[in-house]
């Protein structure tokens, strides 16, 4: 067991002000050893303490077994007293370790309960997601699952993790059958880059250290690979998205006049002198100012927050988004898009509905669910397409599921109508924006999260029957 | 004030370093906060985590001044250094605060001493009825889910009902950074404008933006105790009993909490830097070091957060 970061410094000894920070997720069971791989990571980048140590010590010796047994690391990631009592894993929870190079925020996702719900949470802000196999078992329905939903949140970077390579002799011809199965998955998906790893979680073999048991294997060890990969997309590959977070006016005697917009840049650069519109307005203004507490800057990038000050007094307000002018935004009070259904409270068509999109919250009806995926099968289950707002009693009774209805853990497509337009940026495009939320009015109850436009599921399903649109296979695609 | 990071010959490539990217986070929740809710306050207690919140709550809204109010929730058994330090600074930006006071409910009977003397479980009552006195719907706490294992799991936004209490059932997936903070009438929303920082991360950030701190967070000769393993301050909290002996050691905190269950550890680190490398080579978490509140049980943490703690 070697405990030597590959940069040869515990973080906190070097230069940190050039360090960045990677938001990365991992899928996979138990049984696949998720949690000793999370646990190996913590231990051997040093970011497990001497006292969270003792702790699991105590908690491996009180299980039994010898008495130089290694600490299991896999209880470093223990969770709350209820799931200990029940067994299960509520949800998602955040690690942090770091190296000298980068930091990373870990959304640890449960394999088994609730797994879609939990694993679309913690994939939402992954800018890389491992997926874990056992080398022994191979690719499981379970592993597509992990994948499809990875492909459908749209995370740019994937990990094969191919976990107990100690337990098939680290066998080369097993690990490439593996690697070779999910490569055809994934390109099946659409997720471009992907990396398989053969590690062992348990001796440490290339999750931090390189392993000298696959002589056969030249690529990265899995923290090598995680301190590698870009971050973020250049930002200036990007178009401007500025969804507007509030009006700063502060109203005193030294600021009398100031006239701000507040919000964090969701994509791209605004520079000072950029001609812009507001959206779902269309109206146009020029950049005269970014402001910080810091000072005024001549540029931003996503992802900072700053706040605009626009040559013209036109009428901009939270929940507004401030793109290029020149830009191409679709606007519109139709919304149709992905869902995942978070909620033990089924769809119901008709329902009235609050929808969260960027930084604005309407209210919304919802009109039709038309197609259903089984991430299991990759199956899609197309519905005659049905417009509530001509047929609200669409929902037949007779039946334990009701048709074009949607269950905790459903990906589904949605069509909703909105109160009032909104800015429709494509998820696939623009994965900062074209998120939004369905919310229950009544409690505040998050129902859904759901992504604007084509997804995976367009590019598997067949084509709603009235909507038929070619756009929709043009544009599909992660 | 430091000089803007970013120039226009910069932009190209570039990505926000982490301490950049945490910042940027924490001010965005704290416009959605101020977006969102009606009547949001800020838990400050003098301690660092609160300190670095209010410096977040100045960048976003500048040159608009905080538009929150502070509470304190005053166990009475507070470090004066600590005290000093929050009066001063109340006064410097001209903010609003109300003080919840854990002897007020004890006087009138609200909560009851505990025979240790340990007001830290008493701070529940007071702050949810500072909470309801005040009609706050939205309560920034400096919580990180680096601290304890319950908090690994916490939201940014984190509805309590109407009895404060923390249910892990009830609380709501969080996507992007769509942050869903609809509640009930008398239910509020903790907000943990911190989740992803590290104690590192306070610490370096607090070195590069040059923020100010109360002194006991620097090595100092104090009078000090064992008790536990830990060295506790005198004070009228009741240390130290028979039998606990008083000598002068060169201490700091690590964490600023009610005097009976806060320990001190022993550091020579005079400056931000010293205790950079300090915590930095520290071979304990902060709370392991110095909390008494969390050594008594493995579920110490989850069971006082589903009352309505911090």
């Amino acid at each position: 067991m070697t405990t030597t970061p590959p940069t040869g410094s515990p973080a906190g000894t070097t230069d940190h002000s050039r360090r960045d920070l990677l938001r990365l997720a991992t899928a996979g069971s138990v049984d696949d050893g998720k949690s000793t791989l999370i646990g190996r990571l913590l231990y051997d980048t040093k970011s497990v303490l001497a006292d969270q140590l003792a702790a699991v010590e105590r908690a491996t010796a009180a299980r039994g077994g010898p008495d130089d047994a290694a600490p299991d690391l896999a209880l470093l990631t223990d969770g709350l007293r209820a799931e200990r009592e029940q067994g299960i894993t509520i949800d998602v929870a955040y690690r942090y370790f770091s190296t000298a190079r980068r930091a990373f925020v870990l959304a640890d996702t449960p394999g088994h309960v609730q797994y879609t719900r939990n694993m679309v949470t913690g994939a939402s802000t992954a800018e890389l997601a491992i997926v874990l196999v056992d080398a022994r078992k191979g690719v499981l329905e379970q592993t597509r699952r992990h994948a499809t939903i990875t492909a459908l949140l749209g995370v740019p970077h994937v990990v094969l993790a191919v976990n107990k390579m100690d337990l098939v002799d680290f066998d080369e011809p097993t690990f490439r059958k593996i690697a070779d199965e999910f490569a055809g998955y994934a390109d099946l998906l659409g997720l471009r880059d992907v990396l398989a790893v053969p590690i062992s979680a348990l001796d440490g073999d290339n999750v931090v250290e390189r392993s000298t048991r696959t002589p056969w294997y030249d690529g990265p060890t899995l923290l090598e690979h995680l301190e590698a990969v870009p971050v973020l997309r250049d930002p200036t590959s990007e178009e401007l998205r500025f969804p507007v977070q509030l009006v700063i006016r502060p109203r005193t005697a030294e600021h009398a006049d100031y006239r701000g917009y507040a919000g964090r840049i969701a994509s791209g650069v605004v520079r000072v002198g950029d001609a812009v519109a507001v959206h779902p307005s269309g109206r146009t203004s020029t950049v005269v100012g970014i402001d910080t507490f810091d000072g005024p800057l001549e540029a931003a990038h996503a992802p900072q927050s700053v706040t605009l000050r626009l040559a013209d007094d036109i009428d901009v307000a939270r929940g507004d988004v401030v793109t290029p002018a020149a830009a191409v935004v679709t606007t519109g009070a139709d919304l149709v898009g992905t869902v995942c259904w978070l909620a033990e409270k089924r769809s119901v068509l008709g329902a009235r509905l609050l929808v969260r999109i960027g930084t604005r919250t309407v209210r919304a009806l919802l009109r039709e669910v038309d197609a259903r995926l089984d991430v299991d099968t990759l199956q899609v289950d197309a519905w005659d397409s049905v417009d509530t707002l001509h047929a609200i009693d669409a929902t037949d009774t007779s039946s334990d599921i009701p048709p074009r209805s949607l269950g905790l853990n459903a990906i589904g497509r949605v069509r909703v109508r909105l109160a009032e337009p909104v800015t429709l940026d494509d998820y696939a495009t623009h994965r900062r924006t074209g998120g939004f939320l369905l919310v229950d009015p009544a409690d505040g109850t998050t129902l859904a999260a759901g992504m604007v436009g084509p997804t995976l599921l367009d590019a598997l399903a067949p084509a709603p029957p009235s909507e038929a649109d070619e756009g929709w296979f043009a544009g599909a695609g992660i | 004030m430091r000089v803007a990071h970013v120039s226009t010959d910069t932009v190209r490539g570039t990505t926000l370093t982490q301490l950049d990217a945490l910042e940027s986070e924490g001010v965005h929740v704290m416009r959605e906060v101020a977006g969102e809710f009606e009547r949001p306050v800020l838990l400050f207690s003098g301690g660092k985590d609160s300190i670095v919140m209010l410096h977040l709550a100045r960048k976003a809204f500048w040159p608009a001044p905080v538009p929150f109010t502070l509470m304190h929730v005053d166990t009475g058994h507070n470090f004066p250094e600590v005290i000093d330090f929050r009066d001063e600074v109340v006064a410097r930006y001209g903010l609003r605060l109300v003080v919840a006071s854990v002897q007020d409910a004890i006087d009138d009977g609200r909560v009851v001493e505990r025979p240790d003397g340990s007001r830290n479980r008493l701070q529940t009552v007071p702050l949810l009825d500072g909470i309801t006195a005040h009609r706050f719907d939205a309560v920034f706490g400096g919580g990180r889910r680096d601290e304890e294992k319950a908090r690994a799991k916490e939201r940014m936004f984190s509805l309590r009902d109407e009895f404060g209490q923390w249910d892990p059932r009830r609380q709501r997936p969080e996507l992007w950074d769509l942050y869903n903070g609809r509640h009930k009438p008398g239910e509020h929303v903790r907000v943990f404008p911190l989740s992803n920082w590290t104690e590192l991360d306070v610490w370096r950030y607090i070195e590069r933006e040059g923020i100010e701190l109360p002194s006991i967070y620097y090595a100092h000769e104090r009078e000090v105790f064992q008790r536990d393993g830990m060295w506790l301050a005198p004070g009228d909290w009741g240390g130290p009993t028979a039998g606990e002996e008083l000598e002068t050691r060169t201490v700091r905190y690590r964490t600023v909490g009610d005097m009976s269950c806060t320990g001190a550890v022993e550091s020579t680190a005079t400056t931000v830097g010293d205790v950079i490398a300090e915590v930095a080579a520290s071979r304990l978490t902060e709370r392991g070091a110095t909390r008494a509140d969390d050594r008594a049980s493995e579920a110490a943490m989850e069971d006082r957060k589903r009352e309505g703690y911090f």
